[in-house]
């Protein structure tokens, strides 16, 4: 297991290197000088343009740019917007906590709906639970989530007004936010009705956040429960006249988990990936439309630190998943 | 069937390649609905310039956001109704499906090119050149592909061959991941060895012994990188990263038509569903693919 874990964490440091080096990158080979694009329409004097030159360090040989930045990063410095002139780092981490909680209220929702789908599907085969249920997955997994936004907000807040369009949490409402996830604090708050407000307000990014994850963990789960179904073991099961939701729940279920789990870690890539879409659609302030806000704007720190930092969240949670997994799955860390 | 065994008879030898993957491809009814669905929808996008009643980009001043003919206030003339800007909405949905079908088509043929070879030189590569080229396939993906895809246009400017680029630097790692993993499963089976000691140089080992073997798992993440490559440029049209207007992009035509979802459900509905209809015909016959190009699922 140790041999395991070092050779994974050495992977991750090489991986991590190079996501910097692609995000150190990016600010150097955008067309233009970084320097008069942050100048704008104005333009600047010559003297000026050396100052700041010399001030972002791009008057330095390219290694020692890079080494900068490098350590920079270690250290939590990722630059300062163009636009707020706020630090990236503390900007990402303000914004974060509204992406982690719709994130994670959609793989949940993914996670309660999937598997159970999945369960009944293979044990259903070939019948006409089987069929609807693996129909709709399908569409699920083909669906543009951003026109699916669209037809959720024209229903349920057009026709039916039960939803609010956009944003996080009602304008009557307002009270301090110090975890950052709105279920919590505006239970913390208080106040009658905000945390209604803030449900009201999760419906809808979560359902469309959640379709590809829900579908594909669904076909995953149906395939590996088939898969194990066919084994000696469940026949053993079987024949020992065990339940049949002892059997499904149980025994079967167990060793179907260990394919679901993998897809559920690489889904947060996907998730991220939705937000950008989800977020922009519903103006839920967190990450996704925070890099797409400064992706208009030109505001390219921003960009490159924001790339970065989702690179490593997604890094992260690879990492965990890997770990768990050869906890879970003895034969993955003996594997060369 | 009853070709098959009257084959069977008269010859006693397995049916062809092609047969027995039609057989277990057409046992898929959703394959067989999908395949139809998308030969129609690639005949429709060839025939745009016949069917199409309009231009893609005339703009009809005095019929602005015209519902279809079916609702009150429709007519013939406009049959599934116009755009803010007074075009013919079947017009641009049937244009914009050469758009989605060109997309797919030159994403996957990079992607899958690029994938293939570098997964090939990783396989048969000495083990530092293995690691460099995978641990490079793992930045990439560290990545959200979304996410890469739009700095990737945001640093080549949003057009929609840029789109393309970005997308099919995005969506090559799992070519290159495949391709080494059935290359080295390969290798070492006893016809590369006798092809090796045969004589046969290193280009012909890859290319010609090993490649098409290797084909069945490539294939089928062809036709899902299809899919996912229309869904990925449309999601840029909609972010105004991908094809700008007045281009007939699905995804751009949602984003011009977003101010609008409330009053003419028709401008949002219909490019959507063209989407969702294209992909999930693409994504039938890739699950029939599936079935019927890998072994270990065949007969379970």
């Amino acid at each position: 297991m140790l041999r395991f874990l070092f050779s994974r964490l050495a992977t991750f440091f090489v991986t991590f290197v190079g996501v910097t080096l692609i995000s150190f990158a990016f600010i150097r080979v955008i067309p233009g000088d970084p320097i008069i694009v942050m100048a704008g329409e104005r333009g600047m004097s010559q003297e000026r343009y050396e100052e700041l030159s010399r001030q972002y360090g791009f008057d330095q040989p390219l290694l020692t740019q890079f080494w900068d930045y490098l350590t920079g990063v270690l250290q939590g410095d990722l630059g300062q917007s163009f636009v707020t002139k706020k630090p990236v780092w503390d900007e990402f981490f303000a914004l974060f906590p509204a992406t982690l909680e719709l994130s994670l209220c959609a793989i949940i929702l993914a996670i309660a709906l999937g598997i159970p789908a999945g369960v009944i599907a293979a044990v259903n085969r070939g019948k006409f639970f089987d069929r609807a249920l693996m129909s709709s997955a399908l569409v699920g997994y083909s669906m543009p989530i951003f026109w699916w936004a669209l037809l959720l907000i024209i229903v349920f807040s057009g026709n039916l007004g039960w939803t609010p369009v956009s944003g996080r949490m009602g304008l009557l409402y307002y009270f301090p936010t110090p975890t950052g996830f709105m279920l919590i604090d505006s239970l913390l708050s208080g106040q009658d009705g905000a945390f209604t407000s803030a449900i009201r307000h999760l419906i809808l990014p979560t359902i469309v956040l959640a379709t590809i994850p829900l579908a594909v963990i669904a076909r995953q789960t149906r395939s590996a429960m088939l898969e194990v179904l066919s084994e000696d073991y469940i026949r053993t099961a079987r024949a020992k006249g065990l339940k049949p939701w002892r059997i499904n729940g149980l025994h079967a279920l167990r060793n179907a988990m260990i394919p679901v789990i993998t897809v559920i870690g690489l889904s947060v890539g996907t998730l991220l990936a939705g937000a950008i879409l989800t977020e922009t659609i519903f103006s839920w302030p967190g990450i996704g439309k925070w890099m797409v806000d400064s992706i208009f704007r030109r505001d390219y720190p921003v960009v490159q630190g924001g790339l970065l930092l989702v690179a490593v969240v997604v890094m992260i949670v690879n990492l965990i998943v890997d770990m768990l997994y050869g906890l879970i799955n003895p034969r993955i860390r003996t594997r060369k | 069937m009853t070709d098959m065994t009257e084959a069977a008879a008269t010859a006693p030898k397995r049916p062809g390649r092609l047969a027995e993957f039609w057989q277990y491809f057409s046992e898929n009814r959703g394959a067989v609905i999908g395949m139809w669905t998308f030969g129609i929808l690639v005949l429709l996008a060839l025939l745009a310039d016949v069917i199409a009643p309009h231009s893609a980009t005339e703009q009809f001043r005095e019929a602005t956001l015209q519902p279809p003919v079916w609702q009150e206030g429709g007519s013939w003339t406009f049959p599934l109704g116009t755009d803010p800007l007074g075009r013919d909405m079947l017009s641009r949905l049937l244009y914009g499906a050469r758009f989605s079908f060109f997309v797919g088509m030159v994403v996957v043929v990079i992607a899958a090119t690029g994938g293939i070879l570098l997964g090939l030189v990783a396989g048969f590569a000495p083990k530092w050149l293995d690691t460099v080229i995978m641990r490079l396939m793992d930045i990439i993906l560290s990545f959200p592909s979304l996410l890469l895809a739009l700095v990737l246009v945001a640093i080549l400017g949003p057009s929609l061959l840029n789109a393309m680029i970005a997308i099919s630097v995005v969506l090559q790692p799992h070519y290159v991941r495949l391709t080494r993993a059935a290359v080295i499963n390969e290798r070492t089976r006893d016809y590369v060895v006798s092809a090796r000691v045969a004589g046969a140089k290193l280009p012909r080992l890859m290319f010609i012994t090993v490649l098409p073997n290797c084909l069945a798992p490539i294939i089928v993440q062809a036709a899902l990188s299809f899919s996912n490559a229309i869904l990925d440029v449309a999601a840029l049209g909609f972010l105004g990263m991908g094809a700008q207007p007045p281009t007939p992009e699905w995804g751009t035509m949602l984003a011009e038509a977003r101010e609008f979802i409330l009053r003419a459900w028709w401008v949002v509905t219909l490019p959507g569903l063209a989407i969702l209809i294209t992909v999930l015909s693409i994504n039938l016959m890739g699950d029939g693919l599936r079935d019927a190009l890998d072994p270990k699922l065949k007969r379970s």
